[in-house]
């Protein structure tokens, strides 16, 4: 009895302090934009189901806007459908759709601008151009949404999650499909990326530009064009990802262009025709990844500088490893490799030779790409083999000096 | 000519050497597959196999069969059949027994490991159909060879050489040239020089059609484009069925003015 | 039956056969001999088709043999090493060579008695003896009962009662009107089954005519010594 009362109590102080409003066909609001204009600070606005064909909708106040049943709202193909310019919003449960297309505009079905404390959860995007963009916002939350484009070129599709110039955004749960770039991160840092889905985009499943210390984790990058782009940004941690099926003539894993000081841990790369394809990146430490099945696991362009490769599996790639600079103080040491072919008669779980994972086939398609044709033929398996013995082209300090006998269980 | 190719083909089948070949396959296709347990992969493994060993050992199986049933051959030239039968009869005999313990000793562990409910089945026919092609080819050149050459260790001397060009030298030359004219767009010559060697053209072929034609990059497109589409495929068929066809008529010529 | 004219034959620079001419008729018995690599065997193979003459025609019953092979229909070779596909068994191969030649009515179960070869016919013929196969290689030679038979050393290998039933069949077909041609090293066995001799010394016909005739050309009343007397004067 006492509990109850109490209870009613604590309602009644919240309805005191911020009321509901909820829009339905037979409302008294039959649309969000009325309901909106007629809302207080604080207010909770509840979207019964329906469908509900706005576009501009502008929430220029603190307010939770709650769909029931995932209402339609469809902006008719006609530009941005809704656009948060107030602290403290939460969008929850809506189904977005039909979103303007434009050459000049980044209409977006959710935009927040210069606000902080959003929670965009539950949403369904659909036939969009941009899917949520952030922007000059700091400490939202962008969770469970499904984004579902229909991209098809890289020039008249938009993101499916971007933020820029943002600060503290945590995107989690997340699936997005058929975007540009599932997830694009310009100018934005301390973010949190956690066991998001992002498949079949055009472009990149994640992208990084000029964003430092962020984190992802957990993620699933599957047959995107390609699978992370991160680009000049450093301290990023990128753990327990998985980086799969990124396959195509120019496609790969995960590209790191001009990455300092970051950290690739306990991920797996699987069946991309690159793993990681790294340009011009410095003190990176690869630890505890899964290179299996692909192209190449790693191809390096450009000069780097101290990296480290610890404890990772290259298993039944084409080529482990190919350099196509000088070798510049990068360390190998304790990985499996599927193609060592030596020997461990001190029985301590390491091979008493070192691997050399640079080919001299691979030397010579970095030099003459054609030649790759003639890769698995006999020819080029007797020459590798006679490079094994005595490297000539090679560089010849670039080795594992304890490569494992058996691959490693990661957790 | 069929008398003769059902009884070359009898012989054969009876023979050690057939049945070490059928066991040779068997236990690699069962080991291949315990191994790795995923046929694709197995697939991969075994295009090493079938463009280097097949050729090889239809080379060696060619011209020793050749060699070893001469005096029946001369028994049979006395007798009312014309010698276009005698040799094309024998070299069928030795190509399609062969083709056999290579598509029996394959297809007995792949059906076993469930080739039916597997993506690979095109894969793995591509590979049986190639390697059948490179065993009618590589037969043929050693029975020209054989014919053409009455001291015994020279033929085998030929036809090893035969087939260490076509394996190793063709492709080191093909490399060689490339590197030397890398400055030249490539890609046709590439093309023509793959075209000319049986055991390039059936390695590329099987590549692209394995999901690592990806790796070929800018090359890879413009093999994907002619191999991978319909005419290319006949193409390349048809230029394989022409290494058949060729060393044939060449093997039927030589016999019509060899003396025994 | 037989008619060569004007042969030559040459491996190479190697002249074989240097312009033979010779007549065979029909229902004779012709023994063709002469020194090692005098070439015997190229002319018989010249005229099984085997070889290719460089020159010269080759006719049987009139019509010549050149880029034909169905006139062997009435040819029984027996060539002279006999070495069969070893996996086969010997009835195997008899059976074969009756199917490869196709002809209806053999009479190998006579020949198979005549020669003892019953209990070989289920054994590989990579495992008989030299003697055996010979018997085999006869045995396929004469099952066809065709009108001409060439005879590349038949001799060779048999055992004395094999070699016994081997004239006592040469007679026998003799009596049918063959027409058969035989090389052999062993003199006694040529001028038992032999009608005619044909000497043939450096790829030329040196002699060509009756036993009779040629020991009394020779004034020699053996054989075998004239032969030797032929070898020697041939030279001269």
């Amino acid at each position: 009895m006492v509990l109850r009362v109490l209870l009613i109590l604590l309602i009644s102080t919240q309805i005191v302090s911020a009321s509901s409003i909820t829009v339905c066909k037979n409302c008294r609001y039959k649309n969000v934009k009325d309901a909106l204009a007629a809302s207080q600070q604080n207010d909770t606005i509840f979207i019964q189901k329906g469908v509900y064909k706005e576009h501009e909708i502008l929430i220029d106040k603190s307010l939770t806007i709650i769909g029931v049943d995932h209402p339609v709202i469809d902006g008719e193909n006609k530009g941005e459908i809704i656009k948060i310019v107030a602290d403290g919003v939460t969008l929850d449960g809506l189904f977005i759709k039909n979103v303007g297309r434009s050459y000049t505009k980044d209409n977006a079905a959710v935009r927040v601008t210069q606000s902080s404390s959003f929670l965009l959860q539950n949403l369904i995007l659909e036939n969009l151009f941009f899917g949520i963009y952030i922007e000059k916002s700091h400490h939202g939350k962008i969770l469970h949404n499904k984004i579902k484009g229909n991209a098809v070129e890289e020039y008249n599709s938009g993101n499916g999650i971007q933020l820029w110039y943002s600060e503290s955004v945590d995107i989690e749960n997340n699936s997005i499909s058929q975007v540009r770039d599932g997830i694009y991160l310009e100018f934005a840092t301390h973010c949190t990326i956690r066991n998001n889905v992002s498949f079949k985009n055009i472009r990149y499943g994640l992208h990084f530009m000029f964003s430092n210390n962020d984190t992802y984790e957990n993620n699933t990058f599957d047959n995107n064009g390609a699978g992370v782009a991160v680009m000049f940004s450093k301290e990023i941690l990128m753990r327990k990802n998985k980086f799969i099926n990124n396959w195509g003539a120019a496609s790969y894993g995960l590209l790191l262009k001009e990455i300092n000081d970051s950290e690739i841990t306990q991920n797996i790369f699987q069946k991309n025709t690159i793993g990681i394809n790294i340009e011009g990146s410095n003190r990176v430490t690869y630890q505890g990844n899964d290179f299996i099945a692909n192209g190449w696991a790693v191809k390096s362009r450009g000069a780097c500088y101290t990296n480290q490769f610890l404890n990772n599996n290259f298993i039944q790639n084409s080529f482990d490893l190919s350099y196509n600079s000088k070798l510049n103080d990068n360390l190998f040491e304790n990985n499996y490799w599927s193609d060592y072919t030596g020997y461990d008669l001190d029985k301590d779980g390491t091979g008493d030779i070192p691997y050399r994972p640079v080919k001299l086939f691979t030397y010579i398609t970095n030099r003459t790409p054609e030649a790759i044709i003639l890769l698995r033929s006999l020819f080029i398996d007797m020459i590798n083999f006679s490079e094994k013995v005595s490297p000539i082209f090679t560089p010849e300090n670039l080795e594992d000096k304890n490569p494992r006998m058996k691959m490693i269980h990661h957790d | 000519m069929f008398k003769i190719l059902k009884y070359s083909f009898y012989d054969l089948v009876r023979s050690r050497w057939s049945y070490v070949y059928l066991l040779f396959y068997l236990l690699l296709g069962f080991a291949l597959l315990f191994l790795n347990e995923n046929i694709s992969k197995a697939v991969i493994t075994l295009m090493n196999v079938i463009t280097i060993l097949v050729p090889l050992i239809g080379t060696i199986f060619g011209v020793m069969y050749f060699y070893n049933s001469k005096e029946f051959t001369e028994l049979l030239l006395a007798l009312p059949i014309p010698r276009r039968s005698i040799f094309l009869g024998q070299y069928f005999g030795v190509a399609i027994s062969l083709s056999l313990s290579l598509i029996l000793g394959l297809g007995i562990p792949f059906l076993f490991y469930g080739l039916f409910q597997s993506d690979s089945i095109v894969d793995f026919l591509l590979l049986l159909i190639t390697g059948s092609m490179l065993t009618f080819i590589f037969t043929a050149i050693a029975f020209y060879i054989g014919l053409s050459n009455e001291n015994k260790i020279k033929g085998f001397g030929y036809a090893i050489l035969f087939w260490l060009f076509m394996a190793v030298i063709y492709d080191g030359i093909f490399l060689i040239s490339l590197i030397v004219f890398e400055e030249y767009p490539l890609d046709n010559l590439s093309l023509f020089a793959t075209l000319f060697n049986p055991i390039d053209l059936s390695r590329v072929l099987i590549l692209l059609k394995l999901d690592i034609a990806a790796l070929l990059g800018y090359t890879g497109a413009v093999f994907q484009k002619f191999f991978g589409n319909f005419s290319g495929l006949i193409v390349s068929f048809f230029t394989l069925f022409l290494w058949i066809i060729i060393p044939l008529f060449l093997v039927k010529r030589k016999a019509s003015k060899k003396d025994f | 039956m037989i008619s060569i004219e004007n042969l030559h034959k040459n491996f190479g620079i190697n002249q074989v056969l240097n312009g033979i001419d010779l007549s065979i008729t029909k229902g004779q018995t012709v023994a063709i001999l002469g020194p090692n690599g005098s070439g015997k065997t190229t002319l018989i193979k010249s005229i099984l088709g085997m070889v290719k003459p460089s020159s010269g025609d080759i006719s049987l019953a009139g019509m010549s043999v050149k880029n034909k092979w169905d006139y062997r229909e009435n040819i029984d070779y027996l060539p002279q090493i006999a070495n069969f596909p070893g996996n086969l068994k010997v009835i195997e191969l008899i059976h074969m060579i009756k199917d490869i030649r196709g002809k209806g009515i053999t009479q190998e179960d006579r020949f198979i008695e005549m020669f003892g070869l019953q209990p070989f016919l289920n054994k590989k013929l990579s495992h008989l003896s030299g003697g055996t196969k010979q018997k085999v290689n006869l045995v396929l030679t004469f099952m066809f009962d065709s009108d001409m038979i060439i005879l590349d050393e038949p001799t060779s290998g048999l055992d004395p009662v094999s070699l016994i039933a081997l004239k006592n069949l040469i007679a026998s077909e003799k009596q049918k009107g063959k027409t058969i041609l035989i090389t052999s090293h062993i003199m006694s066995f040529v001028e038992e089954v032999c009608d005619k001799l044909v000497f043939i010394l450096d790829g030329k016909i040196y002699f060509n005519d009756t036993i009779k005739v040629l020991k009394v050309t020779t004034k020699e009343e053996n054989f075998e010594k004239a032969i030797a007397h032929l070898l020697t004067h041939a030279h001269v």
